[in-house]
């Protein structure tokens, strides 16, 4: 074969695959079509939830009913700390519905008109103090968090739960002396779950999901913040109509029954 | 004094042979590849440890198997040549040849003056500071035979010392090795595969085939009489003795000159030239060939796919021949021919 | 007559053979493009006062330290180890080779989880360690190390050990017949010729150990100043400050070409 004949033989070649690209999109809304001309069966299709650590057990089973009432679904979730959750759907990650951990970060989403309506407040936390079972380090209150000689943990300042705790310690007026800022609250909780840290600065949640191994110590109204998770759906979703179903499920009597159960309060 | 009653298993090789180097001889260990002899060597360097017998250097007891006594290689007062030399490469000559004698507990600088005198011996002073890469075959050998020299050991074991050298070194290396053997007191056992070596450096022959010892003595003793196939094939080497009659010449006992390839070594030497080497013909050669003279075919003999020549004449030898040849040259006893010899071909001995 | 030959300008042999270049130039293009982007918003203004952070200071100086001593931790045992696999016989040993290999092959993470288990406050050895003498790993710089070292030892050990297998013998035996022991055996004749080896192993152990996170913040958890390495401060700082994290990002660039760029090929036999 001749150069030439190469070349448009490529060239051909490369249009007929882009034409296939192009016809796919087509093929999306022809289906969209379809399924809006049959209303009654609900949604269907899949989409992606970015939730903060802290809902791990939660939104696992949220979305298991979710997928049970609304058969043809899928809901995969993505858990992590809400700012770096941020950061990924900021960068382009493909989700469709994010829940944060506190409202800063949902409001840098909003700002950058990621955010598909309104977001709206589902559940509230408080912060708790989790220490191993036992009480190795007989923890009793806030002040034991400026104990040098305590194995102390808390989160890295620039996630919600770092910000949170030393906002609630500050109103208790102690220094920290903690050992580590863990990424997260989940790694946070394996250590004091492990023992390796006498006592851990985490949501109400997080102490109640642990179970047996680790027990929680009030943290006094006056001192403690209220964190308000806020819910929305992003713009850039691909199924729009499945991504406000699940927020709808989220905000119903259904979904905020099984978030009380795990320890959340009521948005 | 050496004595190396040696029996044991290695792969495919079942080696039960026993033999003795006495101080002062040089014993050569000759035979076809895979017979033993460096396994043997390696027995007695401790390298290779025996499954029945006996090492022992004069009263010292180094491999006794049924005694539960073996003592490690480095504590053997043997010093070893090896067929590659195996100098160390990131050392310089002199600390190579030092290296010995770093382990025996010398200083630094006690132990290169030491191998600066041995180098010396050898001719290599001027090259001390060289790393081996630089080195020419001819050159390597010689300071790893220093090496092994310098720890002044009760046993010289040399492992086909002349092995890695092409046709042209190897001759003038040879005599010299032979000098420096003589300077060495001790026990010396030489493991070769080629004959002209034992001929040249050795004292006495053991011959070591598939694992045993199918002849011993003196070339001389051996040539006499070959034991097995193997010897014969080996002692059909000639060997010519004849007078110095100029730098590169050399006159034989029936008056007939030599020209050799290097400088005669002595006023008496021996020729020593393989029967593949000797050409024969049927008219007489380019005059400007030199080894050239008429013989007489006195016997031919079949020898596996080749054919060896009785010849008489002003030189008598014995020459090794292709079936094809004889048929060409219509070689049969009686006939006329010429024979000729490449100088290059010719080892030339003190006698 | 002078015959006019043509002369080319490269050996023959020497010029790649055409469907090598673009594979070639697409590997290129995978690895360095990132490097590009990283290079394209770096701030570059606000560079050289983000430097002086002293969280910028504290992180390499940590990430340094660990990672020189998770080297050094790996040639002291490494070595030892690669020998026994490489020159023993003995029941067991592709099992042993095996455990030393799985670091390398684990995520992180779990090595960290498994380090915890083994050395925490209430591990396996760490329990009765801390109980005894109040001595714990997590929280502290040689926790850090010993996570480095745990991911890092194995590439040093896989490393000699292949030097080790393929050097020749025979220059040993030659030194032992010249009446060197075992000891002088090892640091005159092994060693040098296995240094091509042991320098390659123990950069890829200081590289691995240097960017080291999962095994590292699970085990020893982080904390600026004493055990928030230089990847820890970066994951961080990507979720609050993206400028600082990019300088950051930077730092390690440069440092780790500092070194492995004057390693020129001789060194790295790997």
């Amino acid at each position: 074969m001749s150069t030439s004949h190469r070349l448009r033989w490529g060239v051909c070649a490369l249009l007929i695959l882009a034409a296939a690209a192009c016809g796919g999109d087509d093929d999306d809304d022809s289906a969209a079509t379809a399924t809006e001309s049959t209303e009654a069966e609900g949604p269907t299709g899949s989409i992606t939830v970015f939730a903060a650590a802290s809902l791990t057990d939660a939104f696992g089973e949220m979305a298991d009913r979710f997928e049970e009432e609304n058969p043809g679904t899928t809901v995969e979730l993505n858990f992590g700390a809400s700012s770096a959750l941020r950061e990924q759907i900021l960068a382009g990650a493909p989700a469709d519905v994010f829940a944060s951990a506190n409202t800063s970060n949902m409001d840098q989403l909003v700002d950058a008109a990621a955010v598909e309506g309104e977001p709206q407040v589902f559940v509230k936390n408080e912060l708790e103090i989790a220490v191993p079972a036992g009480n190795p380090g007989n923890v009793d209150g806030l002040d034991d968090f400026g104990n040098a000689d305590l194995n102390i943990g808390l989160c890295a300042e620039e996630v919600p739960c770092g910000q949170f705790g030393r906002e609630a310690l500050a109103n208790a007026g102690v220094t920290p002396a903690q050992d580590t800022d863990e990424p997260d609250v989940r790694s946070l909780l394996t250590k004091v779950e492990a023992g390796d840290l006498d006592a851990g600065l985490v949501y109400h949640t997080d102490v109640l999901s642990s179970g047996d191994a680790v027990e929680g110590i009030e943290v006094p109204d006056e001192f403690n913040v209220i964190a308000s998770y806020p819910l929305a759906a992003l713009s850039a979703s691909g199924n729009a109509e499945l991504a406000s179903a699940f927020v709808e499920f989220v905000l119903s009597d259904e979904g905020q029954s099984i978030l009380e159960s795990y320890g959340f309060m009521s948005g | 004094m050496l004595s190396a009653d040696v029996r044991l298993r290695l792969g495919e090789l079942d080696l039960v042979a026993a033999i003795e180097v006495g101080d002062g001889e040089v014993v050569a260990l000759l035979g076809p590849n895979g017979a033993g002899k460096t396994t043997l060597l390696r027995a007695v360097a401790g390298l290779q440890p025996i499954d029945a017998g006996r090492v022992t250097v004069d009263r010292d007891v180094l491999d006794d198997p049924e005694a539960g006594i073996f003592v490690a290689t480095n504590d053997r007062p043997i010093g070893v040549m090896f067929q590659d030399y195996l100098l160390f490469p990131r050392m310089t000559v002199v600390d190579n040849v030092a290296f010995g004698l770093r382990a025996r507990g010398r200083s630094r600088a006690a132990a290169r003056a030491e191998a600066h005198a041995v180098l010396d011996r050898v001719g290599m002073a001027a090259l001390a500071r060289a790393k081996p890469r630089e080195l020419s075959g001819g050159q390597s050998q010689r300071v790893a035979l220093a090496r092994a020299l310098a720890i002044e050991p009760r046993v010289l074991l040399l492992d086909e010392p002349l092995a890695a050298l092409d046709a042209g070194a190897k001759l003038h290396i040879r005599a010299e090795l032979r000098r420096h053997l003589a300077g060495f007191h001790g026990a010396r056992l030489l493991v070769t595969h080629d004959p002209v070596d034992a001929l040249v450096l050795a004292d006495r022959m053991v011959v070591l085939e598939g694992g045993r010892v199918t002849q011993q003595g003196t070339p001389a003793e051996v040539a006499r009489r070959p034991g097995s196939p193997y010897v014969a094939e080996l002692v059909g080497v000639n060997l010519l003795s004849g007078t110095a009659a100029g730098e590169r010449t050399v006159r034989l006992a029936g008056g007939a000159e030599l020209v050799v390839a290097d400088p005669v070594p002595g006023p008496e030497v021996a020729v020593a030239v393989r029967p593949q080497a000797v050409t024969v013909h049927r008219d007489q050669p380019d005059s400007s060939a030199r080894n050239t003279w008429p013989a007489t075919v006195a016997d031919l003999a079949a020898d596996h796919d080749r054919v060896r020549l009785q010849l008489a004449g002003p030189v008598p030898l014995v020459a090794e021949v292709t079936p094809a040849a004889v048929a060409d040259l219509d070689l049969t006893p009686g006939a006329e021919v010429w024979v000729s010899m490449k100088a290059v071909d010719l080892a030339v001995y003190e006698h | 007559m002078t015959t006019h030959r043509r002369r080319s300008r490269v050996r023959p042999g020497a010029r790649p053979p055409l469907v090598v270049l673009p594979l070639a130039a697409l590997a290129v293009a995978f690895l360095v493009v990132p490097f590009i982007a990283l290079l394209q918003r770096v701030p570059w203004s606000s560079l050289s006062d983000r430097l002086r952070d002293p969280i910028v200071t504290q992180a390499l100086r940590l990430s340094l330290t660990s990672a020189f001593s998770a080297m050094g931790l790996s040639l002291l045992f490494g070595v030892p180890l690669a020998w026994v696999l490489a020159r023993t016989e003995f029941p067991g040993r592709s099992l042993l080779r095996a455990l030393v290999i799985l670091p390398m092959v684990l995520p992180p993470v779990v090595g960290g989880a498994a380090l915890l288990f083994a050395f925490g406050r209430r591990g396996l050895f760490g329990g009765p360690v801390f109980d005894h003498t109040g001595f714990q790993l997590p929280f502290t710089i040689w926790g850090v190390i010993a996570a480095n070292t745990f991911v890092a030892l194995p590439f040093l050990v896989v490393t000699v050990e292949a030097g080790l297998r393929s050097a020749d013998r025979r220059l040993e035996d030659a030194a032992a017949t010249l009446g060197a022991g075992r000891w002088m055996v090892f640091r005159r004749v092994t060693l040098p010729m296995v240094a091509p080896s042991l320098a390659a192993g123990a950069v890829l152990c200081w590289a691995r150990a240097l960017g080291e996170f999962g095994a590292t913040v699970t085990f020893a958890g982080s904390l600026a100043g004493r055990t928030e390495t230089m990847p820890l401060a970066v994951f961080l700082a990507l979720q609050s400050d993206r400028d600082a994290a990019i300088a950051l990002s930077l730092v390690l660039i440069a440092v780790s070409l500092a070194v492995l760029v004057p390693l020129r090929d001789r060194w790295l036999a790997v």
